[in-house]
């Protein structure tokens, strides 16, 4: 570590596929894929469409809406020195309402509140001066 | 269910394992994963009544934690590998390696190929430690969140089957409990000492619904098998067990990587579920015909989706057969007979290939399952895998 302040987590690297939802983080905008072609949705992003192969692709701003699919709580911090402050912490499978499932945090409520199906709305955390996460609270 | 492929694994009893080799199984070799992996292949080699120059194959699969094929092959001094490959892959290989080392033969790049896995995976590159800690590619969306390592990816699947079918941590338990009565008979096994029910539940919570023991160890070692065919192996020193079938694969969206799970269907069933009809096909048995299973337990929970996915009783039914006492090594389908992933040792899977041969052949000792005829082997836990059945 270089210093205290340093951000220790892992951040994520933007590649040509995933640079506009990052950028739409930044904005405060949750930006999923939409197939022009057969309209469906798609998270993570891709170069093409996972239901039909259509590379007609562009972005569309997901509600914020979701629920709980599934969730883990992680009490051994690894590595440890990076999550030695966060544990307890929830990471959840969230299913927006748009279909497609997205990992995050659930943060604004403890651990064992988590069920299935609870209703979840995203929040944006700014973690370093270029990356801002999209997590998930209690709707 | 994905459609059953116009011919399954088509090479049933024409090809057989012949020799099986391992290292000791330690949390510290003091050596090189080229030693451990030059030592387990010898000792297969050596097992089948064979010499390196007998070999013209070689085979092994790896996260680039492994001495590659070409190394061993040279350590060895095996003059003419007409097969040398390394599958960057998981335990999802674990039997892969074994039905491409049949195919290999029956295409005549090579006669006799040895197949394994080699790790320092407690001294050196520790798998439970969790991907490459950069969030690129498909980590990206996973490890800035903190979901990292093998358990956490694990145990949202757990979570989610519970959601579906309900699980008590009993029910966990009871596999944990069983493998290390099983481990305390195996000689091999890192872990002998008795663990109780309670000794389970007071274990360590790591990630939710998992505690520590439901987490397989890590460990320094090395297992190898020899395959050739059957004709040749008529005439060698072991009795031979036959590969009567097999299959890999997983449903679809497997992911972009072996962590990856995003778009996976429905997390309460993994690849085995996918791939049962072209295993049983491909050996012309059915799940009841089994006599001992070695099924792959990176955590307790692989077990359940496995015994589910692959027919051994219905979908959320696998905790209740459990504690009927049906996996027991006296039970209607002894699992786990070493001790599998969780107390015996993490070569990555291919140690449950050496204990099913061990079965076959009657070489099993006091964890003997008596008239032990047919094997199944599996490999892997998520969107892919593979699996086996052997008879001797």
């Amino acid at each position: 570590m270089s210093s205290p302040e340093a951000y220790a987590k892992p951040v994520p690297v933007p590649d040509p596929d995933s640079a506009p939802f990052w950028a739409g983080c930044r904005e405060g905008r949750l930006l999923i894929q939409h197939c022009d072609d057969c309209s469906s949705h798609q998270f993570p992003p891709s170069n093409v469409c996972a239901q039909c192969g259509s590379g007609r692709l562009g972005w569309h701003q997901a509600s914020g809406a979701g629920k709980v699919f599934s969730w883990i709580v992680v009490r051994h911090p690894v590595p440890k020195p990076v999550y030695a402050e966060d544990v307890p912490y929830v990471v959840a499978l969230v299913e927006l309402a748009e279909g497609v499932r997205m990992p995050s945090n659930i943060v604004g409520c403890a651990p064992e509140a988590v069920v299935a199906d609870m209703p979840l709305k995203v929040t944006f955390r700014q973690v370093s001066d270029e990356v801002v996460l999209p997590l998930f609270e209690p709707a | 269910m994905a459609t059953a492929r116009r011919s399954a694994y088509a090479l049933k009893d024409k090809y057989a394992i012949v020799g099986i080799g391992t290292t000791d199984y330690s949390a510290n070799s003091g050596r090189t994963v080229r030693a451990l992996a030059i030592e387990a292949t010898a000792n297969a080699i050596a097992d089948a009544g064979l010499k390196p120059a007998d070999v013209d194959g070689i085979v092994s699969y790896n996260f680039n934690d492994s001495a590659p094929a070409i190394a061993v092959a040279t350590g060895l001094d095996i003059p003419n590998a007409g097969y040398a490959v390394d599958f960057l892959a998981g335990g999802n290989a674990a039997n892969l390696i074994v039905l491409s080392a049949a195919a290999a033969i029956e295409a005549g790049l090579a006669d006799v190929v040895v197949c394994y896995r080699a790790m320092n995976g407690r001294s050196g590159f520790r798998l439970g430690g969790g991907r490459e800690f950069r969030a690129l590619g498909p980590t990206q969306f996973t490890a800035p969140f903190g979901w990292i390592t093998y358990p956490q990816a694990m145990a949202m699947w757990c979570r989610r089957y519970q959601v579906e079918y309900g699980l008590t941590p009993e029910q966990l338990g009871n596999v944990a409990v069983t493998l290390r009565e099983n481990a305390s008979l195996n000689p091999r096994a890192m872990q002998r000492k008795p663990m109780s029910m309670e000794d389970y539940l007071a274990s360590r919570p790591i990630v939710d619904p998992f505690r520590m023991y439901d987490i397989c160890l890590e460990t320094d070692g090395a297992c190898a098998v020899v395959v050739t065919s059957a004709e040749r192996a008529r005439d060698m020193q072991q009795k031979p067990v036959y590969i009567m079938g097999g299959a890999y694969g997983g449903g679809p969206q497997q992911g972009d990587d072996l962590f990856d799970c995003i778009r996976w269907p429905d997390h309460s069933k993994n690849y085995s579920h996918y791939i049962a009809d072209d295993l049983w096909r491909s050996a012309g048995v059915t799940a009841g015909d089994v006599d001992v299973a070695e099924i792959y337990d990176c955590f307790t929970y692989s077990i359940l989706m496995q015994l589910e996915g692959l027919g051994f009783c219905g979908l959320g039914e696998a905790g209740g057969f459990i504690a009927d006492g049906h996996i027991r090594r006296d039970g209607k389908l002894p699992v786990n007979t070493h001790g599998g992933l969780l107390s015996e040792g993490y070569i990555h899977g291919f140690n449950h290939v050496i204990e099913a041969v061990e079965q076959l052949r009657g070489q099993s000792g006091p964890r003997q399952v008596p008239d032990a005829e047919i094997a199944l082997t599996t490999a892997g836990a998520m969107t892919c895998g593979s699996a086996m059945i052997l008879r001797r």
